[in-house]
This record gives C-alpha cells, structure tokens and sequence, in this order.
C-alpha cells in the first residue's frame, strides 16, 4: 500500500491543453469529455480539433494523428489558444506531429509504453526522443498509459484489444485529476453510453478512475492545477459548437415563427452534424430529409418554402457550388431558405476536416445572372446560433434565400453559450396571406417583400418558377423593360436588408491610423491579438462583419476614418477585394490557407511589423 | 363534388376543365402532343375529389415543363431535372397536398435520372407524367436518353450509338408502386390512366407518348394510325387476356419467362392459352417482362396500367416517426428546447 503523497495546488489563470493520438485513439472524444467537465465547472473555454480527413489511417502513422486543443481559463477568451502549454501524446507519431506547437519549456505527458521500436519506427524516429536530446528544455512526464490501464482491468473479461481501446479514458482521468476537475460527469456518460455493454461500461470507467487515481497516489506529479471558474454574464450556460448552435438557432427560429422547420440536407464534412443534430428533434415536428445529393437537398428546400416551411439546408463548399442554380430558383421565385456552408479548404475536395475561408465569392456572386443573395458570416461557435436564428428572420422577412457562413473551426470549436430567453429573441415577421387577402403574386411591401401565399390556401392559385415574371401579376414575362425592372427590384429589396443591420462597433479609437478589419471566425484571434498590441500601447483600432451582404450602414464612414485598413482572412483576399471594390480604397492583407485557423500571435507580429514597432 | 371552405364560408363545387385553365396562353407549337395531355388532364382533375386548391403542379426543363403554367393550380415551373426533388419538398412539407409533375425524357431520365429513381426508391406519393417524345424539343432537336440507337439528328449527324433507356423498366427496376403508359392519341385511355394515378397512394409513374411533330414526327405513328394501330399496339385491362390484331386475331403466351406472339387463327392456340394481365401481380416480373415488349421484333407496344403494388408512402413513414416521437415527449417550453443538456447557471456576481 502505498502512502498517500501530499501534492502541491497551483492556482493558474489560463492553461492551453492538446491531446494527440491516433486517430482510433479517441481523441475527440477525450477532448470532448474533458470540455465538458470543464464547461460544467465553470471556466470559459474554445476548443479546436484538428483530425486527419481519413477515419482510421494507419495506426502509429504520421498522418494518422489526430489532435483535440482546448483553452480554459477563469478569465473570458476568445481562441483556443495559440500554443499548448500541455501536451498529452499517446504514441511517437503524436509527439512528433504536434512538438513543434507546444510552448518552450512547456509540459508533455507521453504514453511511455507506445514508444517501442515499432512505434518510433512509423513516426521516423531514429533514436528515441525519451533518451535522446530531442525533448531538452520541456518538462516531460513518463506515464506508462497502455501498461497501467491493462494492469486496473486485470479483473475484467474483456479482450486486449478492448483494454487497449480504454488507454484514452486512463489519460482522461489523469488530466482532469492534474487540473482538479470534476469527474462525475464524464463517469455518468460512461454509464450512459454503455449501459447495454456491462463490461465495456466497467472497462472504461475503471480506466478513468485508475488514471485519476494515478495523478494521486504517484509521485509522477508533485503539483496538480487548480483554475478558478470565469466570471462570465449571469445566466445559463452549456457548452456547444458552432454545428450545434447553428441546429439550436434553427430550432429557436421554428419555435418563434410557428413555422415547422424542414431540414434538406446531403451529408458532407464538415457541416453533418447539423443534420444529425436536427435529426434528434423529431419529436418537435422536425421533418429531415436526407436527400440523394447536394442539389436535391436544395430543391426540396424550394418545394417546402413554397409549402410554408422554415426551410433550410446545410453544406459546405462543394456542396455550395451544386446548389446555386438552385439556390438562383429561390432568388428567381422569392422564397425563404437559409443555405448553410460550413467552409472547409478547397478548392474541390481539398481539405474537408480543415478549416478555411475562401467561399466569400462563391456566397457573394456564385450564381449565373444578377443574382443577389443576402450573406451573413457568425464570428463565433455561439454566433452560429445568433446568425442562423437570424437568417431565417431575415429569409421570411424579405423572401429570400439567405446563406450564413461558418467554417470547420466554427463549426467543430466549442465554447460557453449562455442560453438566451424566448423573450430575448427577435420577432419572425412572415408574410403569409390569409383568405380573402388581396393577393397578387409578385406585389410587393414596404420592404419590397412579396406576399407568401401557400398551397392549400382558395383562391390564391399561382405558379413560380425560373422564368422571369411580370411585376406584381407574376406572369411569364420576356418584356425587355420589366426584366429590367426586375432585376433591379430583386437588387433594391436584397439591399433594403441593411435596415436589419446594427451599425458596426469600433474597439478603441473611432479613427486613427489602423483598422483591423475582420469577418466570420478570425473574430477571436484578431480580438485576443489587438487586445495583446493595446496592452503594449499600440494605437490599433478593430471591427468586426458579421453581415457581409449587405454590409453595415456605416461600415463606409468607418474606414475612411482610418488611415491605413488591414483585413487578416484565411483566403488570398476575397473579403479585401470585396472591400476595395465597394469602397475605392487601398486595403493592407494578411492571409493564411494552411487550413487552420490564424493564432493570435500571427495576427499580433504582423500589426506590430505594420506599426515599425512604434506604439 | 368538393367542399370547399372561403373563410368562413362553406361550398360545395362542381369543379369543371374550365376551373383548370389558367389565364396564360399555351404556347406550345401547334400539332404538339402536349395540347392533348393538358385538356385531358383539365377535364380530368374535376373527379379527382381534390379541392381545387391542393393541387400543386411542379415541373423542370423543357416544352412539357411548362405545363404547370397553364393549370390554374399552384404550380412551380423549377430548373431542368429537379422537378421530383422540388415535388418531394413539396409533398413532405404539406402530405395533403396532391402533387403532381409534368417531366419530359431529357428532364426526367438524363439530367434528372438521380431525382427520378429515388423519388420512386422512396414512394414518395406524387404523380409523375413522362412526356416521353424521344427527342429534345425545347433546345431544337437533339438525341434523348429514350431515342432508339442509330438515331440522327443535329447533335448526331451520323446517328446516335447509346442504347436506350426504357422508361418503365427504370422504374420497375427501382421498385415502383405504379406503373402505366398511354399516348396522346388516345383520349378516353389517357383520362382513365389519370384518373388511376390519382388514386394511388404512393408514386405513380405514366409515360405517356407524344408525338414532336417539329423534331420527331411521327415516332408512334404505328401506334396511332388507323391501318397499323391495331397490330402494333396491346391494351393491357386487368384480369384480361393479353390479344391485339386486326381482327383480335393475336395473342401472347407466357412460355417461362419469355413471351411469344401467337395466332389465334390456326387452331393452335385459344384464348385460354393467352397470358392474363394482372395490374396488382405480387411479383414485378411479368411487368418487367411487359416493358421488353417494345424492344422485341413483332411485339405489339402494351398501353395500360402495368402494374401497381400498395406500400406505406414515404411521407406517411415519415410522419408516423414523428407522431410516435411525439407521443413519448411531452410538449416542450423554449427553455427546455434550447436550455436541455448539460447546463450550469453563473449568478449576478459570477459563479
């Protein structure tokens, strides 16, 4: 029996943790259940995964590495943390694959029973980075994971392969030992999960409880970690990501308007998961329909607009680029439907796990004919619940179909969200003509929305379709001056969208030398970067787009309030093009399409090298 | 008769082919088989017992595409090969609907070929009528995926080399609830034919042959003839012997699985020989073996209802999930929507 050892508590402000392994390790998963507790305890956090496209590359592999990133802090963040200050590696590949990032003289916890010959061989290792020089200046902690997890489940009868599977949960339960966590949650999903395998259930939480219990009665680690919870805004909270959020925004929007909600959806990554998730609220009415491929996806959201559904569908990039003659039908006939494109790296196939921004021009002009298309992009996972809520207000609002950007880093990152109240969200106004309504298809509002009769409705008979319509009566029409006229109608109502739009706030000075400019999910590494700069006594200015057609009323005023504008974004330019053309001004670039997202530090040198260091 | 309900008023209607004529000039060109599809199916829908107003008409690209506009129902006139995806949104946001598509064999068998077949996978019940012309009309006259090989025309000047798809047999092959065909020639068969699609509960698929005559004149001219109808073409009636000819003098026996075309002149054969069409056959196979028919020298071409099969819809599937997901959950607040799940709540001075 072994005394029990006293252990020093460190209080930390703000800790970046990376679990790597394979990609069958269960490192999502791991990551998951550690965000979960830590969500639930109290701090503020974001998450970033970061997995290999294919399910189960070779094992030991480089390329077979999968990663889960996690910042907590009892502080507010904004990113998942540029570098780890914790690495747990499950084997050589994972060590050798994610060293690079860690901090200088950061701590890394490895699976000392995975680095045998065979292992370091696959991660090309030629001499054990354990014995040799390699891992000099880091704190390294030798835990043997896979031995000692086979040790706690002498007892049970499951096979080796299945006490090998449960190594994750081992390393699991000594991180949140380490960072003084609470374990009840994670052991009741375990319960959960596997209640209809009994010795599967007992395998797993034996591992979770042999590794917490390692952290205690060792002297491997002579200090564990303690973070105070985050003083976040009063309310209630639970940890999403940006898919969940966009599934929930939808959710909320069916439940205001009173509206069903139909989901048309073929599976793609990075965006899945807001089907599968909607697929869960069946019992809400949710009709989702898995159609046979991107572009039925999007029709079928056309027939259940005409029909009087909240109608949306989910994609991303490629998806996007099948759907917009599709998507050109709905502008044409003037029906709600919210288009979702989780945005991944392209072009083509491209990089489906890994995030990118470079769908701005497909959102913006990729549809034949003049063809405007309102677009919003959600800054953070919690946004995707704000903006999908808000597509949908928009797209009933104005009949049109509207398409909310996210990208795999939204979509995959978690963080906090507070729960709003029903009363907290904003009216659904529709325009749905009741019997005995005046009623001409294509007459138009005063926001030159055009009235939304449904079939089933008497009297109201009418048909839409591709072929341009005369004004008001909605005929067939090839009169040259009415296409005209039409064509112009559908620009003025897309732009009358900017009465919706808040003015867009700037962070520090209202004018000076530099802006930084940002849309969509750089949010948070452009705000943790200018507060960085602001702290060293930088003059730098920030705002963010989050309504990207149109654009805030007074985003014109703001830039030319500014000498110089710099917009970091993970494409070539798309937005700075965008910008430049609408504004007439010289923009300064930052761009990245490594398919991950910017770190604040990246955002902060280029700003500082901008400024010729003068503050 | 139908009730029909304006705000609070009660009616009962008779509905006639006037009530389906829309105000837009049909402007299909003059001789088009189209003309006799959509009178039929104005003086037809007035029995469907259907209120006028759940009638959604849903079509895609080319000259039978623009149908929709000149029912006066709803109607989405869509882009070219979507309309069954466009009619599939339809029917599963509003099951009351009864939705129909008007598709030609470009819109439905190429660019659609996707949206088709698993439209009929599903049994999603809506009507689909296949204006089958063999050729494309709309953008003046090139090969479709029903022209017969050896085709010429301006994009295969030295005639075409694919094989063709035949219509009934895809869908056959897909598991289809209803299949039938008729041609434009043939009032009184084509009404019947509508009349039976409207009443299947499930996806029912009707060819119906119509002659182009800008761009494939006379392609069923065998069939619609007076001197050569009679030869080249079979009525299928349930429960009846399958016998054509001039003089009701021909008929088919089933030998295994091959059909032979025999006389019954020579006293070889009798009329209780011949093979009995049965629409509600549970086996798909002899329907199968209907659609080789046009395929086999001397063979005459089957009109009539192939055969049909009763099979939950997919849109009933669908709502029966949710009614019994429903059921288990109580009616839920917003709160315990969107607030479910792990949660933990921060006070007025943090945690």
């Amino acid at each position: 029996m072994i005394e029990k050892i006293e252990k020093k508590v460190q209080k930390l402000d703000d800790v970046t943790v990376r679990f790597a392994g394979d990609s069958g390790d269960g490192m999502q998963l791991t990551g998951t259940q550690f965000s979960t507790s830590t969500a639930l305890f109290g701090n503020d956090l974001s998450t970033l995964p970061d997995y290999p496209a294919e399910i189960r590359a070779p094992a030991g592999s480089l390329h077979g590495v999968s990663g889960f990133q996690l910042h907590f802090s009892s502080n507010d963040i904004d990113t998942p943390g540029d570098s780890p200050d914790v690495l747990v590696a499950m084997n050589p590949a994972a060590l050798k694959v994610n060293l690079k990032d860690l901090k200088k003289g950061g701590t890394i916890i490895v699976n000392v029973s995975s680095f045998d010959a065979k292992n370091l061989q696959l991660a090309k290792y030629e001499s054990n980075p354990l014995e040799d020089e390699t891992l000099k200046g880091y704190n390294v902690v030798q835990v043997p994971m896979t031995k000692a997890t086979f040790h706690a489940l002498d007892e049970v009868a499951v096979s080796m392969k299945e006490k090998d599977r449960c190594k994750n949960f081992f390393a699991l339960g000594l991180m949140f030992w380490l960072f003084s966590r609470p374990i009840d949650g994670t052991v009741k999903w375990i319960e959960d999960k596997f209640k209809s395998k009994p010795l599967i259930l007992e395998a797993n939480k034996k591992s979770l409880l042999a590794g917490y219990h390692y952290g205690e009665m060792t002297e491997v680690f002579t200090t564990r970690f303690f973070i105070e919870p985050a003083k976040l805004p009063p309310g209630k909270y639970k940890n999403i990501s940006g898919n969940e959020a966009v599934a929930l925004g939808f959710i909320a929007a069916s439940y205001k308007s009173e509206l069903p909600l139909f989901l048309g959806s073929y599976p793609i990554t990075p965006a899945s998961e807001i089907l599968h998730e909607l697929s869960h609220y069946k019992y809400l009415g949710v009709k989702t329909f898995q159609a046979e491929d991107e572009i039925a996806a999007m029709c079928s959201c056309i027939g259940a607009a005409f029909t009087g559904s909240v109608s949306v569908t989910t994609t991303s990039g490629p998806g996007l680029a099948l759907k917009m003659e599709a998507i050109g039908l709905g502008v044409m006939t003037e029906l709600p439907i919210v288009i979702v494109d989780v945005q991944r790296g392209g072009p083509s196939t491209g990089l489906p796990t890994k995030t990118e921004q470079s769908d701005l021009f497909q959102a913006v002009y990729g549809r034949n004919g003049e063809c405007p298309v309102c677009v919003l992009a959600a800054a953070t996972p919690t946004d995707c619940f704000t903006l999908a809520y808000e597509a949908v207000r928009i797209a009933i609002k104005y009949m049109t179909p509207v398409i909310l950007l996210t990208d795999g880093y939204l979509a995959q990152g978690s963080e906090p969200f507070r729960i709003p109240e029903e009363s907290e969200m904003p009216e659904i106004i529709n325009n749905i003509v009741k019997p005995g309504d005046e009623y001409y298809p294509y007459s138009r509002n005063e926001n030159l929305s055009r009235p939304w009769a449904l079939p089933g409705t008497p009297g109201f008979e009418h048909r839409i379709g591709g072929l341009e319509k005369s004004h008001i009566y909605g005929h067939v029409s090839y009169v040259p001056e009415n296409h005209e006229f039409m064509v112009n109608l559908r620009q003025e109502k897309v732009d009358k969208i900017q009465q919706e739009i808040p003015d867009i706030a700037v962070r520090g000075e209202q004018e000076g030398d530099l802006l930084v400019l940002g849309w969509g999910s750089t949010y948070g590494a452009i705000n943790e970067a200018v507060t960085r700069v602001r702290e060293q006594g930088y003059k730098v200015s920030q705002a963010h787009m989050r309504y990207i057609y149109p654009v805030a009323p007074n985003l014109g005023n703001v830039i030319k309030n500014f000498k110089r504008v710099l917009i970091p974004e993970l494409n070539l330019g798309q937005m700075a093009t965008i910008i430049r053309s609408k504004f007439l001004i010289e923009v300064l670039q930052l761009n990245k399409v490594q398919g991950l997202p910017f770190k604040a530090s990246e955002i902060e040198n280029h700003i500082i090298n901008l400024l010729g260091g003068k503050q | 008769m139908i009730t029909q309900n304006f705000g609070n008023a009660i009616k009962e209607v008779q509905l006639t082919a006037k009530d389906f004529q829309s105000s837009q000039e049909v402007k299909w060109c003059p001789g088009c088989g189209d003309y006799s599809i959509l009178a039929q199916m104005q003086r037809v829908a007035p029995t469907f017992e259907v209120s006028k107003e759940n009638f959604v008409w849903v079509s895609g690209i080319g000259c039978s595409s623009r149908f929709p506009y000149y029912m006066d129902t709803y109607g989405i006139h869509g882009i070219h090969g979507r309309a069954t995806a466009i009619a599939t949104g339809v029917k599963l946001s509003n099951p009351n609907l009864s939705v129909w598509v008007a598709t030609g064999d470009g819109d439905a068998l190429s660019i659609g070929g996707n949206h088709f077949i698993h439209t009929v996978r599903r049994n999603v019940g809506i009507k689909i009528i296949l204006f089958n012309n063999k050729i494309y009309g709309l953008t003046k006259g090139q090969y479709s995926p029903t022209s017969e090989q050896g085709k010429k025309t301006k994009s295969t000047p030295f005639g075409s080399v694919d094989y063709p798809f035949n219509p009934l047999r895809v869908a056959l092959g897909v598991g289809a609830t209803f299949v039938a065909r008729s041609i434009d020639r043939e009032p009184k068969h084509m009404q019947d034919m509508m009349k039976k699609a409207a009443e299947h509960n499930g996806t029912a698929f009707l060819e119906i042959y119509q002659n182009c005559n800008i761009f494939n004149d006379g392609a069923y001219a065998n069939l619609t003839e007076k001197e050569t109808k009679a030869e080249h073409v079979i009525i299928l009636e349930d429960k009846q012997p399958l016998v054509f000819g001039n003089n009701k003098d021909k008929g088919i026996v089933l030998d295994g699985f091959t059909p032979k075309v025999v006389s019954l002149a020579d006293g070889k054969y009798s009329i209780n020989d011949l093979w009995v069409h049965d629409e509600n056959d549970l086996s798909p196979v002899r329907a199968f073996i209907l659609t080789q028919f046009t395929e086999l020298d001397d063979f005459p071409t089957p009109l009539g209802l192939f055969r049909k099969e009763v099979k939950p819809t997919f849109e009933d599937l669908v709502d029966e999930q949710i009614n019994e997901l429903k059921a288990l959950k109580k009616t839920s607040t917003f709160d315990e929507i969107i607030g479910g799940g792990n949660t933990w709540t921060i006070s007025g001075n943090g945690k």
